[in-house]
């Protein structure tokens, strides 16, 4: 290990890339990230930033870079199903934080690629906890409408983006209900006639105004919600109440066209097989187990146990969860749900399972599940080398490769915690000591 | 506003509190920097405790625990041990113990014995589920010092949390503080957690008060944005300091008043807390993020005469976990959170192990409902980071900051936060390794009484509010 380690400051000092370099992680258990249970004494090979093959029997390429595993854990990186990573440096720092833009007069056509910021210091941060990729999304501003997201990852290099535009994201709970002016109905009220508005663009953009001060979409807004309806982007939609996700399934009926993600979920358990039977994935909240609002009376751990023996494709994220532990908290979020398998009358995961809710999990919600999210042959080469049991509170990563590339192991919490190892002053102040 | 909830308002204490680096369990007096002599709490001509605790402990069975692993949260640890506690109290722990007739006795092979979790800051009632404007009752925002404010009368003993807490967590008792809009919060209420009609009954009987107190970003911004001192640090300080002026003053007169007798002087309901305070009779809880802050809050300490028993939050305490030794001043940190606010930007995963290494008094606290569910987790990701920054700190070490620190803190430390004989019988048995994701309480006791058990849905709580809602009696 400490061999590896002396490699990854090797590697840090020579910025070269060994994106052409096939490397092998040999003899690792091996986490594929695709609900498989882990593989004892695997093989993982990526070359070119994409992965070759994962698991037991792989030979390991003539010429490859050779990585000893044994007694570590190769697995998938994890996958921040509901971030704002990039999109602010401390998210009660308004002047840093672009997730949402109150009185900005634009909605559905925000993009936020444009804004990732890689350097953002809480990118580094949370890449050393094993995140590999986000789903960024925008929180709502004057609108149901938030904007469309992007899927980044966390690499050290200028170029964030993975796929920008990937989805919109919509409020449509007690939270669309105040974005839309104080009421559900005016929620759905205000979908329907963007929607409305949006076809009427498409079908005479000359004649439509979109640029006047009072007018309810501007031409950006219409333009990203024919691609919602076109169903060229997902639409992520924020409900809780069973009731309310009741009404969002409702709303295939009237645009077919349109491909939802349930975003939350809380009483998702109470109506799983409706969400099963319209193969709307969901990135569900995790551990939420309070009745936080009453849109979430019926929450409980085992909503994501529930969901997924029903049927439903599940993730895990942040969503409603207090963020000021990062996005890395996902993995406890995910082996708590192996803790609860253990309890009676509570519906957990197994391993396999609880770990795809943070990794190939979220990639599928959003239709990416054969890009990122996993080992499997042809993903990104994104790889998390951990000392033990990715899920397990005591382990962390000694190396990770996004798209195949060595991260960099220090981060501005590491050199924290070594300044501050003795606390008090040396022969000069602190500020000396780098 | 949005699915991505941030909370950096609603907590923020400031304790005086005993100095727990020295291991004293009584407040510390801090009569000897004051301006003048005190009287003693007993000489008051008022009621110092109008509104007593009503708690009666549950009754339970005499129970013995064998074959179990036993950290005891004073650093000790027995593999292949045994408890016995009946008449809630705890009667022995050790290699072994006899088992009088008729005792329940558990096989705790696999299992860990440890004492009841106690969270130093928590809203639980003040600030409860559901989080409707009806229910936020932690803030008193209407001015930068509300010292009469007490949290106990902002309580809604029906917080669904209260059951998570207990459940999911182990926590046996927590400390409700007002939240940190204000310099001076309040009074804080310590409470039992067991459920009741009223929050008098859960309230710990004897326990003291804490005054909640708070420093940077929170009153500066709260105040500043209704065009009102404080806008900025030097007038959080700046009023602080005006206040304990105050309050010298207030202790003088009553103190003559109560020697010397002649027309007793007006009361004020906030002074008589911070009197409290400048006694030692009431324990500041001190809400306070970044170091330079914290340092300037000792000194103001010193200035009136009164001591900071713990700063909460503190996310910088590493950087001058010296400094806090030095003043006998512990910290109640969060694992890992960091970079919400600016005065978070610098927090650090080996935050408590930095304290734990200097010798500094430190715990761990959740502030939060859903955090204060997995305190024992919160714990294990430290030790990791320890472990990985190359400090060691072992299991039974680590749960003093999960139990007997905060005991000390809250000055009842000779009653509850450890497994020793005569004490509360305050117990969870996990299902395994605390300290791993994949463990859960299994039973909880409180004063001896099973009031949660994992294979029982009838010892499982439900709070009125949830009873007859959806989701009523489900596993939580």
């Amino acid at each position: 290990m400490k061999a590896l380690l002396l490699g990854v400051a090797a590697l840090v000092a020579l910025p070269a890339p060994i994106v052409a370099q096939t490397v092998a992680i040999t003899g690792g258990t091996v986490a594929i990230g695709d609900g498989s249970a882990p593989i004892a004494n695997g093989t993982v090979v990526f070359r070119d930033g994409r992965i070759v093959a994962a698991g037991q029997g792989v030979a390991v390429p003539a010429g490859a870079r050779v990585i000893d595993a044994r007694g570590k854990w190769v697995a998938a990186g994890l996958v921040a199903g509901f971030s704002d990573l990039g999109l602010l440096d401390a998210n009660g720092v308004e002047e840093s934080n672009d997730t949402s833009a109150r009185t900005s007069p634009f909605a559905a056509g925000i993009d936020i690629a444009p804004a990732i910021n890689p350097a953002a210091v809480m990118i580094g941060n949370e890449r050393l906890g094993g995140v590999t990729r986000a789903i960024v999304t925008p929180s709502t501003g004057g609108s149901i409408f938030a904007g469309q997201g992007a899927v980044i990852d966390l690499g050290n290099d200028p170029d964030p983006v993975t796929r920008p535009r990937a989805f919109q994201f919509v409020e449509l709970g007690e939270d669309g209900a105040q974005a839309a002016g104080g009421s559900r109905p005016a929620a759905y009220a205000m979908l329907r006639d963007a929607f409305a508005q949006a076809q009427d663009f498409r079908r005479n953009p000359a004649s439509f105004g979109g640029r006047e001060k009072d007018s309810l979409l501007k031409r950006g807004d219409a333009t990203a919600l024919l691609d919602v309806l076109d169903g060229k982007t997902r639409l992520l939609v924020h409900a809780e109440r069973a009731s309310d996700i009741r009404s969002v399934l409702t709303l295939k009926k009237d645009y077919p066209g349109i491909d939802p993600v349930l975003i939350g979920a809380a009483e998702g358990w109470m109506v799983a097989r409706d969400i099963a039977a319209a193969r709307v994935p969901v990135i569900a909240g995790a551990l939420a187990d309070l009745p936080a609002k009453f849109e979430m009376l019926a929450a409980t751990e085992s909503n994501v146990g529930r969901m997924e023996a029903a049927g439903v494709t599940v993730a895990l994220s942040t969503v409603g969860a207090n963020t000021a532990p990062g996005d890395h908290v996902v993995r406890q979020y995910a082996g708590n749900l192996v803790a609860i398998s253990k309890i009676p009358g509570s519906s957990g995961l197994d391993w396999g399972h609880a770990f795809a809710t943070i990794s190939s999990g979220p990639a599928e919600a959003i239709g990416m599940g054969g890009e990122i999210g996993s080992l499997r042959p042809g993903r990104r080469a994104d790889v998390v080398l951990w000392d033990g049991d990715p899920l397990e509170l005591s382990s962390a990563p000694v190396a990770i490769y996004i798209d195949g590339r060595e991260q960099p192991m220090t981060s501005r919490q590491t050199m924290l915690r070594d300044r501050y190892s003795t606390p008090s002053e040396g022969d000069l102040p602190k500020a000396y000591e780098r | 506003m949005d699915a991505k909830k941030m909370k950096y308002l609603c907590s923020a204490v400031v304790l005086t509190i005993t100095g727990c680096a020295d291991g004293s369990d009584a407040p510390k007096s801090a009569g000897t920097n004051a301006a003048t002599p005190a009287t003693t709490p007993a000489e008051r001509r008022y009621a110092r405790d109008p509104y007593p605790s009503t708690y009666r402990a549950y009754p339970g069975v005499p129970t013995v625990v064998r074959n179990v692993t036993i950290l005891d949260g004073e650093g000790g640890r027995i593999d292949q041990g045994a408890a016995l506690f009946a008449d809630g109290k705890i009667v022995a722990v050790g290699a072994s113990v006899d088992a009088p007739a008729g005792a329940t006795v558990i096989d705790g092979t696999g299992k860990y014995l440890t004492p009841g979790i106690i969270d130093i800051h928590s809203h639980l009632g003040d600030y409860p589920s559901p989080a409707v404007r009806a229910l936020s009752d932690g803030n008193e925002a209407t001015g930068p010092v509300t010292a009469d404010v007490w949290a106990e009368h902002s309580v809604w003993p029906q917080d669904p949390g209260f059951g998570r807490a207990l459940a999911n967590g182990g926590v046996t008792t927590l400390q409700i503080l007002p939240g940190s809009a204000n310099l001076f919060g309040g009074r804080s209420v310590v409470l039992k957690n067991v459920y009741a009609r009223t929050t008098q009954a859960m309230k710990f009987p004897g326990a003291p008060y804490g005054l909640k107190m708070a420093c940077g970003e929170n009153p500066k911004r709260v105040y500043g944005g209704k065009g009102r001192e404080p806008s900025t640090r030097m007038g959080n300080i700046a009023v602080d300091r005006q206040t304990w002026a105050k309050a010298q003053a207030y202790d003088r007169k009553w103190t003559k008043y109560e020697k010397d007798g002649g027309d007793a002087p007006d009361r004020d309901i906030g002074m008589d807390t911070l009197r409290g305070v400048l006694d030692g009779e009431i324990l500041v809880q001190n809400h306070c993020y970044r170091a330079d802050e914290m340092a300037n809050v000792i000194d103001m300490s010193k200035e009136f005469g009164y001591h900071v028993t713990a700063f909460h939050h503190a996310v910088e305490a590493y950087k001058i976990a010296d400094l806090l030794k030095q003043n006998g001043v512990c910290a109640a940190v969060w694992a890992d959170w960091y970079g919400f606010k600016m005065e978070s930007f610098d927090g650090i995963g080996e935050n408590l192990a930095l304290l734990q290494k200097a010798g500094t008094c430190a715990m761990i606290h959740s502030d939060d409902e859903n955090g204060i569910q997995r305190l024992n987790q919160e714990v294990a990701k430290v030790l990791s980071s320890a472990r990985h920054a190359g400090i060691a700190i072992s299991d039974a070490v680590a749960w003093e900051w999960l139990s007997y620190n905060p005991a000390k803190a809250l000055g009842i430390a000779d009653r509850t936060g450890s497994l020793k004989p005569g004490k509360m019988a305050d117990i969870v048995l996990w299902n395994g390794y605390p300290f791993s994701v994949y463990t859960r309480p299994e039973k909880v006791w409180v004063d001896g009484a099973l009031l949660y058990d994992a294979n029982d849905p009838k010892r499982r709580p439900v709070s009125d509010f949830e009873l007859g809602l959806p989701g009523a009696g489900d596993v939580k």
